[in-house]
């Protein structure tokens, strides 16, 4: 299923999310959750801000260096033994992997999360050549199953609860209704057990690509994720260039961090570290392994003044704590990435003309940087986006011309004070033509300002 | 001591009764607030939606108003945070005024920090009555880091009982112009904040930045709450 971009229509997207009751309260119960276990797993953890400093530094030289750790992984790895693909766009992308599979005749695909190929909307393009495309992560599971896309990087089933999967497992699966979650886990899991078996090629993301190794490492909780790199006989995987760590030297720092921004967790059940396919001896592991490494604007992004946004890991810990992500959910952002990282990568990644609402979707509060365990300037990149999106002329002519207008009151105690008194006697009618929205919401000025009563 | 007293806009406009509560409280403590005559706005509406042009305009009036040696005290500790931090990077390609902005933010006190660091006003005993719960705004927490000196002054206060807020630092909603721009996401937040308020059983709830206490004070209407919104300094001042 293809998904068009909504982000022009944030703001109505947000007014429907806000009447979801079932979605205001999932969104709710699980930031909170996510908030206060984040919380918990940092707390033992005594250098946590230097561990930032470090991870921070690692992902700044990465950025920095970019080619040339991209060059080292691609050596690297060939030299494992995998075979590399490089990718400037998200077709190029899909249509390497569709002919990688349809050459090696395969058409049961089993997949793993991967917000990348979400990004190059890969699934309704194997579907398109007639494969089988099903997604193994359990939130993935069922918003396929629902037709939707994730509405968080880490989580995508977020917004929906037990009774809803519950529902949905009867309806599609034929399945005696519950709403126990152990129960619906099991329910998945017999009916994927039997697709990874008779796959014929697994698709899978990845967190980090060590540039010394040539090491895909991959963290994950629910075992699909090794199930869908191991198992079938064709494994390929698919990640952005930026995902690369200089060394597999580096990984324990990053360890450290993420699974604990993301979920809580001290550890993630599952780290897998693959390098190359599987060799004589081996007792797991894909016969043949190939990797796209997927760029789609990303080089462009390293040169302009966003680019600190490439060091994002991904880990969603600012959409958990994001008062606008918490209160509307990712759908309503309209692009595979949500929340404060979404709002900056969507916005470069798919071009300010398709999406510029979103750069107005932060209250500027900062829970984000706060939060943020490589130290993404999240709320600077947010209002860098917000000059450009000025400086382009997508802003509304007439706050545009307000702003010119506040400009010359703010420079001018004369025009000010005027402008606080005209302020005061029209503002019945500024209430009624300046937007009710606003105005509504604003007590009158007083009839003597704070200029007027001191001496 | 001098002090220059910045309003700031809405304090100005809307709510000067906190601007001469803030003036009271200096007094108390020994300051002699001045109110440059000639100030208007800190020039963060523009600068926040992304508007360069009109912020610098503002803020290039401000340190001509607010030009000298003299300590800046602000009862906004989003204003404060503008002129500390974001004040620079307009003028990063002017190096007479950046020399003037970064001074200008190593004088600029938002209200508790002054009153807690050079007045320790906390130590005075202060007056309070009934039973005050605290809103921590976003910038003044998280961008000035001002986390405890609010606190401290409450806590202090003979005769009122302090009640914390859960989520106390979770943003209300106000945004600036995103009030205006996202108007359903920001009463939703309000509404959310004003819950939270109820639910501390507090009489009186507080804070330093108008902005969101207007923006509170609008979703407990809307609620249909009696609880009475004030600002810091009012509440601190009505013992004096």
């Amino acid at each position: 299923m293809t998904h068009e971009q909504t982000s022009l229509a944030f703001r109505e997207n947000t007014v429907r999310a806000l009447e979801d009751s079932a979605l205001r309260a999932a969104m709710k119960q699980a930031a909170d959750t996510f908030g206060t276990k984040r919380a918990d797993a940092f707390a033992p953890v005594a250098d946590l801000e230097a561990l930032r400093d470090r991870a921070s530094a690692i992902r700044e030289d990465v950025l920095a260096n970019l080619p040339m750790y991209v060059d080292r992984f691609v050596a690297s790895a060939t030299r494992a033994g995998a075979v590399v693909h490089r990718a400037n766009d998200a077709a190029t992308a899909r249509e390497i992997i569709r002919k990688i599979l349809a050459d090696r005749g395969a058409h049961r695909i089993v997949k793993g999360k991967s917000m990348v190929s979400e990004e190059v909307d890969l699934n309704s393009h194997l579907e398109a050549a007639g494969m089988e495309v099903v997604e193994t992560d359990l939130g993935e599971y069922i918003i396929q199953m629902e037709g939707e896309t994730p509405s968080h990087i880490i989580v995508p089933a977020i917004h929906k609860n037990r009774r809803q999967v519950g529902r949905l497992f009867a309806d599609r699966l034929g399945v005696p209704y519950t709403e126990d979650p152990q129960a619906l886990t099991k329910i998945a899991r017999k009916a994927l057990r039997e697709k990874f078996l008779s796959a014929d090629a697994g698709v899978s993301g990845a967190n980090f690509a060590a540039a010394d190794t040539g090491s895909l490492v991959l963290v994950t909780n629910e075992g699909n994720g090794r199930m869908v790199t191991t198992v079938p006989p064709l494994h390929v995987a698919i990640l952005s260039i930026e995902k690369m760590l200089p060394s597999l030297a580096d990984l324990p720092a990053f360890l450290r961090l993420l699974p604990r921004s993301a979920t809580g967790q001290t550890i993630t059940s599952y780290v897998s570290v693959i390098t190359g396919p599987r060799k004589a001896g081996d007792a797991t592991g894909a016969k043949e392994l190939h990797i796209v490494l997927l760029d789609n604007g990303r080089t462009e992004i390293l040169a302009g003044e966003s680019r600190d946004i490439l060091k994002c890991i991904r880990c969603g810990a600012c959409m958990n704590v994001c008062p606008v992500y918490r209160a509307v959910g990712g759908h309503a952002y309209g692009w595979t990435y949500p929340g404060p990282m979404g709002i900056v990568l969507t916005t470069l990644l798919t071009g300010m003309k398709k999406s510029h609402p979103l750069v107005d979707a932060s209250t500027l509060c900062g829970a984000c940087v706060e939060v943020c365990p490589v130290r993404v300037p999240l709320a600077e990149l947010i209002l860098g986006l917000r000059q450009r999106k000025v400086r382009e002329g997508f802003s509304d002519p007439k706050e545009m011309r307000g702003m010119a207008l506040f400009g010359k009151a703010a420079a001018s105690p004369t025009l000010f004070a005027l402008g606080q008194r005209l302020a005061g006697a029209f503002w019945p009618v500024v209430r009624a033509l300046g937007g009710k929205d606003v105005a509504g919401r604003m007590p009158a000025p007083s009839k003597t300002s704070l200029r007027r009563r001191l001496p | 001591m001098k002090v220059l007293l910045f309003g700031t806009c809405l304090v100005d406009t809307f709510f000067p009764e906190a601007g001469e509560a803030t003036v009271r409280l200096l007094r108390r403590f020994g300051a002699e607030p001045v109110f440059p005559k000639g100030q208007t706005c800190c020039g963060q509406p523009a600068f926040n939606a992304g508007y360069e042009a009109p912020a610098r305009a503002a803020a290039e009036h401000f340190l001509w108003e607010f030009d000298g040696d003299d300590p800046i005290v602000t009862p906004s500790g989003s204003c404060a945070a503008m002129v500390r931090h974001h004040y620079p990077w307009l003028f990063r390609g002017d190096p007479k005024r950046l020399a003037k902005a970064k001074r200008a933010g190593e004088r600029i006190y938002e209200l508790t920090q002054f009153l807690v660091h050079v007045a320790k006003a906390h130590e005075a005993g202060l007056r309070g009555k009934g039973t005050i719960t605290y809103h921590a705004s976003c910038h003044l927490t998280r961008s000035l880091g001002v986390r405890e000196e609010p606190l401290m002054l409450l806590s202090s206060l003979k005769g009122a009982t302090f009640l914390p807020m859960p989520d106390a630092a979770r943003c209300c909603g106000f945004g600036g112009t995103f009030m205006a721009k996202l108007p359903e996401i920001s009463l939703a937040l309000a509404d959310e904040k004003a819950a939270s308020i109820e639910a501390t059983g507090a009489d009186t709830v507080t804070g330093c930045d108008s902005g969101c206490l207007m923006n509170i004070a609008d979703a407990m209407r809307r609620r249909g709450t009696k609880i009475r919104v004030a600002h810091i300094a009012q509440v601190l001042a009505e013992g004096l």
